[in-house]
């Protein structure tokens, strides 16, 4: 199997990683060569094996819907590149 | 007391508690020692004038029941700390200051520790050689150009230059135990669920642990002690019941059974490393330990899967540096490309390559091919230590396949860089505890270490292991402070 610059830049947009020719080749180059240690997991026949989803095993524990924290408005906001009134600011999105 | 700073943890609390040394003579010891190292490039940020006053504060009204009576530390810059800045290594969180502390490191200041500075370390804890950082690379004080691993870097080197007597760090394919062993000096990563998460930049959430990181074993078990806790700000963290590590640590191992897998022994491993172990093997011998030979037939498969499931739990964790709500922003025409270029300026190039890897595998039409497989794989890797587990009570192995390797050496070859982590990559894989203990030096004096790995919750058994081997191998480090002018 082979990433060719149409894949690189396809999970560029997916990643959203602006991702220039100079930089797409050098990331197909270094991809193709961690899929191709990757491959070697198509050695082994995986058909009747449960897949692993937690190291642990014990059910998660409930706890009653309640708020616990309150008044964070202002912590939330405190490391935003921009703000205004409480609000984060973005580009402009609607026409 | 001149050398304050040669002192272990444990001498240092004794001291302290015996009214010999105060926190403020010790802290200002290590915030000495610390300024006259910038040469090794273990700070990402210094907090030494809020130390010091912390540690008068201490003086004026100590209490000595606490673990930590006065101790200054200085952690990995992967702890969130309340008030003060929090990098993960990374360009895109050059200004983020956290308005919350990781439990972890809660943990730590509520048994009187204080915080010296925030350590440098491999980009969101991504690289096995700490040259991943937008803060620069670390030098191992052991010998100039030698990186200190990763991604613990700043860590490994601080702990073993003496800037803080003792760190934490975290290991989510050997971050502790690999920097460890390049270093000298011992480090634990506990089983899943052991340390809360909460507050540490994620990485990869189904491996992601912290650990101890210090100059002997004791030291080691008393703050693994201090920071393994139940807490229900992690889901995933476990209500099991903890040893008080430190007062059960023993060095009576006799009649315990230790396993020496021979997919271990893998093509062109260093002659020294298979010395090293086989020393190794001699030592819990001599402790009055059985050795058994084990299987752990998918070891070879370990690395490929982990390079599938940490890159793809990373491309989610990390989809939430978007430019708006914190960190790093460049600006762009619209939305999207403000995204684009947000991610492209504020992410280094290692971080890149795996949100790619973890997009790519997690994509429409291959999420099965890969994402699935390695799920699988990961199973199989599991099973494999829980049948070597009812033969045995733990498992010995070299922690690293070589010795430290020169800054720049590696860095084109991801593949190669990689490689290093093929001894710890399974037990992060199977969530087991691994202990990395400082075993002997190569032909070059470079440290060289050994991992004990144990079942689940028994990280009592493996600090037991390593404290007896401690005993017997009497490893000194070489360090000559040849980066202080």
């Amino acid at each position: 199997m082979s990433i060719d610059l149409k894949t690189i830049k396809h999970i560029s947009k997916l990643s959203r990683i602006s991702v220039d020719e100079k930089k797409a080749e050098k990331l197909a180059g270094d991809l193709n060569s961690i899929f191709e240690f990757i491959e070697k997991l198509n050695e082994l026949k995986t058909d009747n094996v449960q897949p692993l989803t937690s190291v642990a095993e014990t059910t998660l524990k409930l706890r009653d819907d309640e708020v616990k924290s309150k008044n964070l408005r202002e912590q939330i906001i405190k490391n935003s590149p921009q703000e205004n009134e409480d609000y984060f600011v973005v580009p402009k999105v609607i026409e | 007391m001149s050398d304050i700073t040669k002192q272990s943890l444990s001498e240092l609390i004794k001291n302290i508690k015996d009214k010999k040394l105060s926190s403020t003579e010790v802290t200002k010891a290590f915030v000495e020692r610390s300024e006259n190292s910038k040469d090794l490039n273990a700070y990402v940020t210094e907090d030494f004038s809020a130390a010091i006053d912390k540690a008068k504060k201490f003086d004026e009204n100590p209490n000595l029941d606490l673990k930590l009576p006065g101790i200054p530390m200085a952690v990995k810059d992967l702890f969130c700390t309340k008030n003060v800045k929090t990098t993960a290594g990374s360009k895109i969180l050059n200004n983020f200051i956290p308005t919350y502390e990781s439990t972890v490191t809660q943990n730590i200041w509520n048994e009187g520790a204080i915080l010296l500075g925030k350590l440098n370390c491999d980009e969101f804890a991504m690289g096995s050689s700490n040259e991943t950082s937008f803060f620069g690379c670390v030098q191992n004080p052991i010998d100039k150009d030698l990186v200190p691993g990763g991604s613990s870097g700043g860590s490994s080197s601080a702990v073993a230059a003496q800037l803080t007597p003792i760190t934490i760090g975290t290991d989510t394919g050997g971050s502790i135990r690999q920097p460890a062993s390049f270093t000298g000096i011992v480090g634990l990563k506990p089983t899943y669920g052991s340390c809360s998460r909460y507050g540490i930049v994620a990485f990869a959430s189904s491996l992601d642990q912290a650990g101890p990181m210090a100059q002997n074993v004791k030291d080691c078990a008393l703050l693994h002690e201090v920071i393994s806790s139940y807490d229900e700000k992690d889901s995933t963290s476990i209500d099991f019941k903890r040893n008080k590590y430190s007062k059960e640590l023993t060095n009576n191992i006799k009649g315990k059974k230790i396993g020496i897998p021979k997919e271990y022994r893998v093509d062109g491993m260093p002659k020294e490393i298979e010395d090293l172990w086989k020393k190794g093997i001699d030592y819990v011998k001599d402790c009055g330990a059985e050795i058994i030979d084990i299987s752990l037939p998918h070891t070879n498969y370990a690395l490929p899967t982990y390079y599938i499931v940490a890159p793809a739990e990373a491309s989610s964790n990390l989809a939430r540096y978007d430019g708006v709500k914190y960190g790093f922003r460049a600006d762009g025409e619209n939305l999207i490309d403000m995204y684009e270029k947000t991610r492209s300026e504020g992410f280094g190039a290692e971080v890149q390559r795996r949100i790619m890897i973890g997009t790519y595998v997690l994509s429409s039409g291959y999420y099965d091919a890969y994402y699935l497989k390695a799920q699988k794989v990961r199973k199989l890797i599991k099973n494999d230590f829980d049948e070597a587990y009812k033969k045995v009570d733990a498992i010995l192995t070299p922690s690293t396949p070589s010795s430290a390797f020169k800054i720049g050496e590696k860095t084109n070859d991801p593949v190669s860089m990689y490689l290093n982590d093929i001894f710890t990559v399974p037990v992060n894989l199977a969530g087991l505890p691994g202990i990395s203990i400082p075993a002997g030096h190569d032909a070059k004096g470079y440290p060289l270490g050994l991992q004990i790995i144990g079942k689940a919750f028994d990280e009592q058994n493996i600090l037991n292991i390593a404290y007896a081997m401690e005993e017997k191998i009497n490893f000194k480090n070489k360090i000559t402070d040849w980066w202080i002018k």
